[in-house]
C-alpha cells in the first residue's frame, strides 16, 4: 500500500497547480493578445498531451502497484482493450467501458 | 442585439450538453481515486475547483501517492496542462478584444471541451462579434463545469465504499489510455506516444520521478520532428 499523503504538500500542490494552470490558460488570452507564437513552439505544444500521458501510464500498466510491480495479465489485457477501442472508435467513453469490461471479465475467468 | 447574444449562449449550451457523458463519469472517477488516495471530500473538491483539469489532477494524485518530490509533482502535472497554453493562443485572435475580466473567466474555464467546441464554431461563424463568441463559449461551459465539481463530490463520497476487488487502482490507467487513444490519429501523434511510453519504461529507474519528464520531452521532440518530415514528404509529393 502507499503511504499517507502529507497535508501541507497536498495543499501546496493544489494551489501551485491551480495558479500554474490558470497562468497557462491566461498567458495568451490575457497578456499576449494577437501576437503570433513561433512555429517551433506550437509544433512541440501539439504533442504534450500524447507524450506526457502515455509516459505516465506505461509503468502503471506494466508494473501495477496493486500487484507489487508484478506483470498482471488482466490489467495488461484491459489496457490493450482500452487502447484498441479508443483507436478504433475514437470514443473515450466506449474505451473506458470496454477496458473495465475486459478487466472484470479477466478477473472472472481467472477467478 | 441582446437576443442574438442569448441565442449564441444557448447554442453553446446545447452543444456542450452531450459532453456531460464523458466529463460526468470522469469526474466521479476523480472523486473515487482521490478518496482511495486518502483525500477527504473538501480536498477532492478543492482540486476540481482550483485546478479544473482532469488529467493533471489524476497525475498529481498519483504522484502524491508515489511520494514524488513536490516540485516534480507540480512540473509533471503542469506539463500535461501545457496544451492549455496552445488553446489560449488559438482563441486569442477571436476573444482578444473582450474586456480583461471576461478573458480571465474564459481562461479559468478553458478546458478540452469548451476549447474544442468554440474553436470549431469560430472557424465556421466568421461574422460573429466578440460578444457573440464570448456568449457561445460560456454557453458550452455552463452544463459541463458545474457538474465537474458536483460529481467529484459524489465520487469522493462513494469512493471509500468500493471494495478492492473492483481494482479501482486501475481506473486511472484505463481512463488515460481511453483519452489518449482517440488523439492518435496521425503518424506524429503515434510516434510521440510510442517514444514517450518506451522512454518512460527505460528511464523508470531515474530518481525523483524524473523519468516522466524526460520521456515527455522526448515524446514531444519526436512528434515535432516527425511532423516536419511528413509535411516535407507531402510537399515533395505535390511538387
Amino acid at each position: 500500500m502507499t503511504g499517507m499523503i502529507d497535508r501541507t504538500e497536498l495543499w501546496i500542490v493544489i494551489l501551485a497547480l491551480g495558479l500554474g494552470s490558470f497562468g497557462l490558460r491566461f498567458v495568451f488570452l490575457g497578456l499576449v493578445g494577437d501576437k503570433a507564437m513561433p512555429d517551433w513552439v506550437l509544433r512541440h505544444l501539439r504533442y504534450t498531451a500524447v507524450s506526457v500521458l502515455p509516459a505516465l501510464v506505461a509503468p502503471l500498466v506494466v508494473w501495477p502497484g496493486a500487484t507489487e510491480g508484478e506483470i498482471d495479465p488482466p490489467r495488461l489485457i484491459a489496457a490493450l482493450v482500452a487502447v484498441a477501442v479508443g483507436l478504433g472508435t475514437g470514443r473515450t467513453l466506449a474505451a473506458i467501458l470496454c477496458g473495465f469490461a475486459a478487466l472484470y471479465g479477466m478477473f472472472w475467468l481467472i477467478g | 442585439m441582446s437576443s442574438t447574444i442569448s441565442k449564441c449562449f444557448w447554442r453553446g449550451f446545447r452543444d456542450g450538453l452531450p459532453f456531460l457523458l464523458v466529463v460526468g463519469p470522469f469526474s466521479v472517477l476523480f472523486g473515487v481515486v482521490a478518496a482511495e488516495a486518502g483525500l477527504n471530500v473538501i480536498e477532492a473538491l478543492s482540486f476540481s475547483v482550483v485546478v479544473i483539469a482532469g488529467a493533471a489532477q489524476f497525475t498529481a494524485v498519483q504522484l502524491l501517492q508515489d511520494d514524488a518530490p513536490t516540485v516534480i509533482i507540480i512540473l509533471s502535472a503542469l506539463a500535461i496542462n501545457l496544451r492549455m497554453a496552445m488553446y489560449s493562443a488559438t482563441l486569442t485572435p477571436h476573444l482578444g478584444k473582450a474586456p480583461l475580466w471576461q478573458r480571465a473567466f474564459v481562461a479559468y474555464f478553458l478546458v478540452d471541451q469548451s476549447f474544442a467546441l468554440s474553436a470549431a464554431k469560430y472557424e465556421k461563424e466568421r461574422g460573429w462579434t466578440t460578444a457573440q463568441k464570448i456568449a457561445y463559449f460560456f454557453g458550452t461551459v455552463t452544463p459541463i463545469c458545474p457538474m465537474w465539481y458536483v460529481l467529484t463530490v459524489v465520487g469522493a463520497l462513494i469512493g471509500n465504499a468500493i471494495p478492492p476487488e473492483y481494482a479501482l487502482d486501475f481506473a486511472l490507467p484505463i481512463t488515460f489510455l481511453a483519452m489518449i487513444a482517440p488523439m492518435l490519429r496521425s503518424l506524429p501523434h503515434l510516434a510521440a506516444a510510442a517514444v514517450a511510453m518506451t522512454a518512460s519504461l527505460v528511464f523508470s529507474g531515474l530518481p525523483l520521478n524524473l523519468g516522466l519528464l524526460v520521456a515527455g520531452v522526448l515524446g514531444m521532440m519526436t512528434g515535432a520532428r516527425v511532423e516536419l518530415w511528413t509535411t516535407a514528404k507531402q510537399k515533395e509529393a505535390l511538387a
